[in-house]
């Protein structure tokens, strides 16, 4: 469609081709769904603004061409009541734009919404927490947090990832503008969404539905990886948790204290659900739902006082000894 | 029909001791004191939510800004969401029901004085419920003042479980009680319209704004019955063991959207269709012409009347319908949109070889014409489905809607307070400060709610207290921020101008826009009983027909 090609030249912002960036755009779409969301809102637009040319250009044509001048002041104009024929065609023309419009839209929403799940689809599992992301691909034995991970599909090779989406406690709503629109997470009600990028790169995005104090800071990391990188991934995140002998006091502090209440960690004591599993921690990027970089001194921070990250997070201020913090600290840094 | 009206004074109380007028305006039952008592009681309520918008940007003015806390931050949109809906646009639109409809219908009053004034106080009431939640909403769990679950409320934010604490109760309650405030004044309305018309004034005769807060009454009654229903059902679930919109015993958070949206959505055009009436009785007078196609106009108004009423779920468009549901609301959204155009054309061409006068109530109204097309055609943009999976929820939503209300709903209403002031006060608001006003508005509005629109479309979400540096948000916002204080300015210079030229103001006359309908053949402002003689009326401009005996409408309708 040659208007949406000029569209996202229009209004691309050059950072969503890059990677690295954070920005985001829902005109630099990286996958099908956003393609075909920004092809309609082309043409929507193209329509749109079609009207509002003509019935701005009438407005302003109007007010100009009929204000009152000094001359005319004492008069009054033709009283004209009204035009039958004129009320025919401006009733019958936006019937008809309108029938056009949803048209095109219906289109859409059933290629969207009905797309058939192939075999080879990556399934996960995407479950909203107060406030954090859960990912767990039923099919693989993985479970993680935050960072989701994604192969790239391939044109020749299509691996799209379709996601169920669940809520633990109140609404949320994933949202990868890049990637596609987004659908909202509603306790007892799944629902579905998929994506098949067409690039490698990490793509961000937040709950877009709010979900308490911290909605804010529920941000989406999606790493898309090329299927080499995915299956190591995958494989990394399959193996049980690292026990090295040389951590052991750490693990204890873990094991002995509230955190097992909340975080698991696969091959330990620890298989709490309020919190993000810990398996492989170190694996990730950031801490506290993308709030903090993930390095030693925001996660030494984020245990013993979360509100200075993330405020209202319901993570609690673990309030351990020096002693105990640095070993939990060198158990933690182990999980690889 | 007659125009000898006789002055009553003693309308206004001066003279009186303080303790004995306030006596009289606290029991008074006559329509146009309560109609005043509403509009005040809003503007009140316009001052309070706006500083609340004002700490939202200036929170939101850059990246990690710390101004307020999270929670705080939170309180403020819920708190401004739900006062500016509830009680500041609908208790001034209410207001001006009550003073107009039974002046422009030759009535001596609604048809229900006391319970038009228990339905003020209803509504007054609930509005200090929701602010005494600052200082009763803590209870004995010490959980935070004030409600923060957003305006809608969704389930199960709303639950026990989410929202310890009174914060939520005292929410439920001040809509509930507000709600059958509102519920008395459109039975009112209704009643009035349909039973105290003077000879003459057959439906079809009605000045248009009365059309309009007919159809909005009846709108009102359909759409503010679910919100009670769902507020009880909300108040059993928090305090009774019910499970309805308690997911966590199995209970249903579709449900409680279907129930808020089929009030939401309604509302929408209950407040829209108000300011819709006031273009309607400005822009022919300012214009010096009819109304161009009355009949069409008051079919467009019913038809948005009942079409609105199946658009609601087009606000959970990312919520999970199947295909079909998403496809029926898709359509009836965008169907919406041809009586709303329909209107649209109809104003241009009232205007379509008039002589437009550009005094300040006529200003506003074409700033609305611009800015409801706008949010007209962006509206149409996100009834599209899948393109609304981008942008609800997002701030492209936020600046549409702001678009309705305040350059929509707001703009004619300021259009209607400075073209229906001389009747209320018997003095002219000053022109000077009025363009003051009008063009700080515009410009703020502008810059603000212009710009809103673009980091939606970068991917900012709503209702978020702050957002991470380097999404490309931080200048966009401190614009957005800029044009919200320079609408505060406005407002005061507004306020400003209601007060001064309340004592100072040049003396208005009885019909000083030389207009056609019944309110301006009476004294300004008007006596108690308003017609000393009931109007007899043979046409819809009963004024021009009485002005121009040669030419009356009459003779062609």
């Amino acid at each position: 469609m040659q208007s949406a090609a000029f569209l996202s030249c229009f209004v691309t912002i050059d950072a969503a081709a890059d990677p690295t960036s954070t920005a985001t755009n829902i005109f630099a779409p990286q996958s099908t769904p956003a393609r075909s969301i920004l092809h309609l809102s082309a043409f929507v637009l193209a329509i749109t603004g079609i009207i509002f040319v003509v019935v701005f250009t009438l407005l302003v044509y109007a007010i100009a061409k009929f204000r009152a001048r000094s001359a005319n002041t004492n008069s009054e104009p033709a009283q004209v009541y009204g035009s039958t024929q004129i009320e025919l065609a401006w009733t019958i023309i936006p019937v008809l734009i309108v029938v056009v419009l949803f048209m095109a839209t219906a289109r859409v929403i059933h290629a969207m919404q009905d797309a058939p799940e192939p075999t080879n689809a990556v399934k996960v599992t995407v479950i909203g927490h107060q406030f954090w992301w859960e990912y767990r691909y039923p099919e693989l034995g993985v479970v993680t947090a935050n960072e989701l991970h994604i192969p790239v599909s391939d044109v020749a090779h299509p691996t799209p990832t379709f996601l169920q989406l669940l809520s633990a406690d109140t609404d949320h709503s994933f949202w990868i503008p890049e990637l596609a629109g987004k659908t909202d997470l509603v306790p007892n009600h799944p629902n579905r969404m998929w994506m098949d990028p067409e690039h490698t790169g990490v793509f961000v995005g937040q709950c877009a539905q709010y979900c308490g104090t911290q909605h804010a800071k529920m941000l989406l990391r999606v790493s898309v990886d090329t299927p080499e990188d995915f299956a190591r991934w995958i494989r990394e995140q399959q193996r049980p948790a690292v026990a090295d002998e040389r951590v052991a006091a750490g693990r204890r502090v873990f094991e002995t204290t509230a955190c097992i209440n909340c975080h698991a960690i696969n091959g330990t004591v620890a298989n709490g659900r309020f919190g993000p599993d810990l398996t492989h921690l170190m694996s990730r990027t950031t801490i506290a739902a993308g709030a903090a970089p993930n390095t030693s001194q925001n996660l030494r921070l984020w245990i013993q006082n979360p509100e200075a990250i993330k405020r209202g997070s319901l993570m609690p201020a673990m309030q351990l000894s020096k002693s105990d913090l640095d070993s939990l600290m060198g158990y933690l840094e182990t999980l690889r | 029909m007659s125009s000898n009206a006789i002055t009553i004074p003693g309308i206004r109380v001066e003279g009186k001791p303080w303790l004995e007028a306030l006596h009289e305006w606290v029991t008074t039952v006559d329509h146009k004191r309560l109609g005043i008592l509403y509009i005040i009681y809003g503007l009140g309520f316009l001052v309070v939510g706006g500083v609340e918008a004002l700490i939202i940007r200036i929170q939101l003015m850059h990246s990690h800004n710390d101004f307020v806390s999270p929670q705080t931050f939170n309180r403020m949109f819920t708190m401004h969401g739900t006062t500016m809906i509830f009680f500041m646009v609908m208790p001034v639109l209410f207001g001006f029901a009550n003073y107009l409809v039974p002046l422009m219908i030759g009535a001596r009053d609604m048809a229900f004085p006391r319970l038009n004034a228990f339905s003020f106080w209803l509504s007054a009431f609930g509005g200090f419920l929701l602010y005494f939640s600052f200082l009763g909403g803590s209870g004995l769990y010490g959980a935070g003042n004030a409600p923060d679950v957003g305006w809608w409320a969704y389930a199960p934010l709303g639950a026990r479980a989410f929202s310890p604490g009174h914060s939520t109760d005292y929410w439920t309650l001040s809509l509930l009680v507000s709600g059958f405030g509102s519920i008395g004044t459109a039975i009112n309305i209704i009643s009035t319209v349909l039973c105290m018309r003077c000879p003459g004034m057959k439906l079809g005769r009605m000045p248009l704004l009365v059309w309009l807060y007919l159809v909005m009454g009846g709108m009102v009654l359909i759409a503010i019955t679910p919100l009670s229903a769902a507020q009880i059902m909300l108040l059993i679930d928090r305090y009774v063991g019910g499970h309805f919109f308690d997911t966590q015993a199995g209970g249903s958070a579709v449900l409680w959207m279907h129930f808020f949206w089929i009030f939401g959505h309604p509302e929408v055009y209950v407040l829209v269709i108000p300011a819709f009436g006031f273009l309607s009785e400005i822009i022919p007078v300012f214009s010096r012409k009819p109304i161009f196609g009355y009949p069409v106009m008051v079919a467009a108004t019913v038809a948005i009347g009942f079409v609105s009423l199946s658009v609601w779920a087009h606000h959970m468009f990312t919520v999970g319908m199947n295909s079909y549901a998403n496809s029926f609301f898709a359509i009836t959204t965008m169907a919406v949109g041809i009586p709303t155009g329909i209107k649209i054309f109809n104003w241009i061409g009232t205007m379509w070889g008039g002589r437009i006068q550009f005094k300040v109530p006529m200003l506003f109204c074409i700033g609305f014409l611009f800015q409801f097309l706008i949010a007209g055609l962006t509206g149409i943009i996100q009834a599209s489905v899948p393109v609304d999976w981008q942008l609800s929820l997002s701030y492209f939503v936020v600046a549409h809607f702001h678009y309705v209300i305040v350059g929509g709903i707001l703009f004619a209403t300021f259009g209607a307070f400075y073209y229906w002031y001389p009747k209320v006060t018997g003095r002219m608001l000053s022109e000077r400060l009025g363009k003051w006003h009008f063009w700080l508005f515009v410009i703020g509005f502008h810059l603000t709610f212009d710009v809103m629109h673009i980091p939606g479309l970068l991917g900012m979400p709503r209702r978020i207290y702050t957002y991470e540096p380097g999404r490309g948000w931080d200048t966009l916002n401190l614009i957005i921020s800029i044009g919200a204080f320079i609408q505060a300015i406005a407002i005061l210079v507004f306020v400003w101008n209601l007060i001064r030229s309340y004592f100072t103001g040049a003396k208005a006359a009885n019909d000083p826009w030389d207009a056609w309908t019944l309110e301006w053949s009476t004294s300004s402002p008007p006596p108690a009983y308003n017609f000393a003689t009931i109007p007899v009326v043979a046409s819809r401009r009963p004024l021009w027909d009485l002005k121009h005996p040669e030419d009356p409408d009459s003779r062609y309708e």
